[in-house]
């Protein structure tokens, strides 16, 4: 019979502490950016030029057709050799806005693709400029009908950010390797870390599905 | 001289000194290995072929490094041929119980579990785990740490020994593994890494550009040459070898050449 204990890893209490917080900033920063990033391209996608098109569509096809763990290590043990130091915290925040950027181009483009042309004629006759149309009629409502696959999305990039670890970030993932590599209670800190994940998942979805009709799109 | 049997009696006695050898760990032939190497102007020693810069393959396909140069002084010093046999950590023991090997040096560390089934010379050569970094930055002691930034794998021996010296302001950089800890160093992302000495080797051989060098060191082990159990006449003529070189500087010589840091005490 294995014995548990668990005071061992709750002892260390304030490397988990960091661990989450370190993971709750990380995944902040990247989804504000990369929402922001993928918005950007689905309008790039669709009304961009040509080449922007080409570019943006390159990009997208890239980051979703590779590894999160083989960008991430590009960016921190690759941009070096191009004269780009990042720290590995940097280099965390990069890799994931880079790809909840992908991820969430093609879920918004999505959502922009299946707006009624009867409402977007309907705004030019009102004689508001492209750029209106866009930010005021169009983008609004795509962004309501995608927000739950936006938020899994994020989510998913959340729990993501435990292969930062590998790169030094001192995230949740990174501080509960640690506490069991110190005293060898490997099952309880995995345990541990698993029950903290779950949560900060329950919340951040509560939160979006708060916050997303009151700040993006209107209920 | 030894006594020559037939053939066939000779590949019997060695059929039952191996068998001797697996079951009761080599008590059957005891006290003759010396005078065999002798006769046959040939010593066969088990060398490493994977841990630079003890034992490995230069770009000539020739093992070399320190222990292989440790085997070929005490070919020469004992006046007979040297064969190196690669072995592997796993098998390198087994290779001197059944009698393939006279000697083992092979980064070999002395415990006492090993210490049952095989004897030991006196220490030829340091082994160590260290602060590794480049000839730019000036690290004396402990306290020339702080505020660097230095890489390590998590859990390894090298994490526990730099938490014992470090000062408050070092940013310790824990990485997965020894590749991702060398990757940090190598690309810059750290300015120290504290690592094992053959694997540091490896790194500064296939970095020349770095200019790494030893800084600091973390933990001694040294390495030790193996012989087989009761082998006394053998390990009394290796020691007289190893007492020899450690006063004519040759042992020193060679730890400046490969380890690029001096013998040290050796036990």
């Amino acid at each position: 019979m294995i014995s548990f204990d668990f005071g061992a890893v709750l002892a260390e209490w304030p490397l988990l502490l960091k661990g989450v917080g370190v993971t709750v900033a990380l995944t902040a920063v990247s989804a504000t950016v990369g929402v922001t990033l993928g918005v950007a391209c689905a309008w790039s996608r669709l009304y961009g030029a040509a080449w922007l098109r080409a570019i943006v569509g390159t990009y997208v096809e890239l980051i979703r057709n590779t590894p999160f763990i083989v960008q991430l290590f590009f960016v921190f043990f690759g941009l070096p050799g191009l004269g780009v130091k990042l720290s590995a915290e940097s280099a965390s925040v990069l890799a994931m806005v880079i790809n909840l950027g992908a991820y969430a181009c093609e879920i918004v483009r999505a959502g922009i693709a299946t707006t009624p042309r009867g409402q977007i004629e309907a705004a030019r006759s009102l004689a508001l400029t492209e750029m209106q149309v866009f930010t005021r009629v169009v983008l609004p409502p795509s962004l309501k009908r995608v927000w739950p696959a936006l938020v899994s999305q994020i989510i998913i990039v959340m729990l993501g950010s435990a292969v930062c670890g590998q790169i030094s970030t001192p995230e949740l993932s990174h501080a509960s390797s640690l506490i069991h590599s110190r005293n060898f209670r490997a099952f309880e800190a995995t345990l541990i870390a698993t029950l903290l994940y779950l949560l900060l998942a329950i919340a951040l979805r509560r939160l979006l599905n708060w916050a997303g009709p009151r700040l993006l799109f209107g209920r | 001289m030894t006594p020559r049997f037939s053939f066939t009696r000779r590949v019997l006695i060695h059929a039952c000194a191996l068998a001797a050898s697996a079951l009761f760990v080599a008590p059957a032939l005891a006290q003759n290995a010396l005078d065999e190497i002798i006769a046959k102007k040939l010593i066969t020693v088990a060398i490493p072929t994977d841990s630079a810069p003890y034992g490995y393959v230069g770009t000539d396909m020739q093992p070399q490094g320190l222990d292989i140069d440790m085997a070929n002084l005490i070919g020469a010093k004992l006046g007979v041929k040297v064969e190196l046999l690669p072995v592997t950590s796993a098998n390198r023991i087994p290779y001197l119980q059944t009698k393939k090997a006279d000697l083992v040096i092979s980064t070999l560390g002395k415990n006492p579990e090993r210490e049952k089934v095989i004897d030991f010379t006196n220490a030829y050569s340091p082994f160590f785990q260290a602060v590794f970094g480049p000839k730019s930055i000036a690290v004396k002691g402990p306290a020339d740490l702080a505020g660097k930034s230095v890489g390590v794998t998590r859990g390894a021996m090298e994490d526990q020994e730099l938490g014992k010296i470090q000062p408050a302001s070092t940013d310790v950089k824990r990485f997965e593994d020894n590749n991702a800890t060398i990757a940090a160093y190598v690309s810059g992302q750290v300015q120290l890494v504290a690592l094992g000495a053959s694997v540091a080797g490896n790194m500064t051989a296939k970095n020349p550009q770095l200019n790494t060098e030893f800084k600091l060191l973390l933990k001694d082990s040294p390495n030790f040459i193996g012989v087989a159990k009761g082998e006394d006449k053998l390990r009394g003529k290796v020691n007289d070898i190893i007492a020899d070189a450690k006063k004519s500087g040759e042992l020193n010589k060679m730890a400046m050449k490969w380890l690029g840091r001096p013998v040290g005490d050796l036990p």
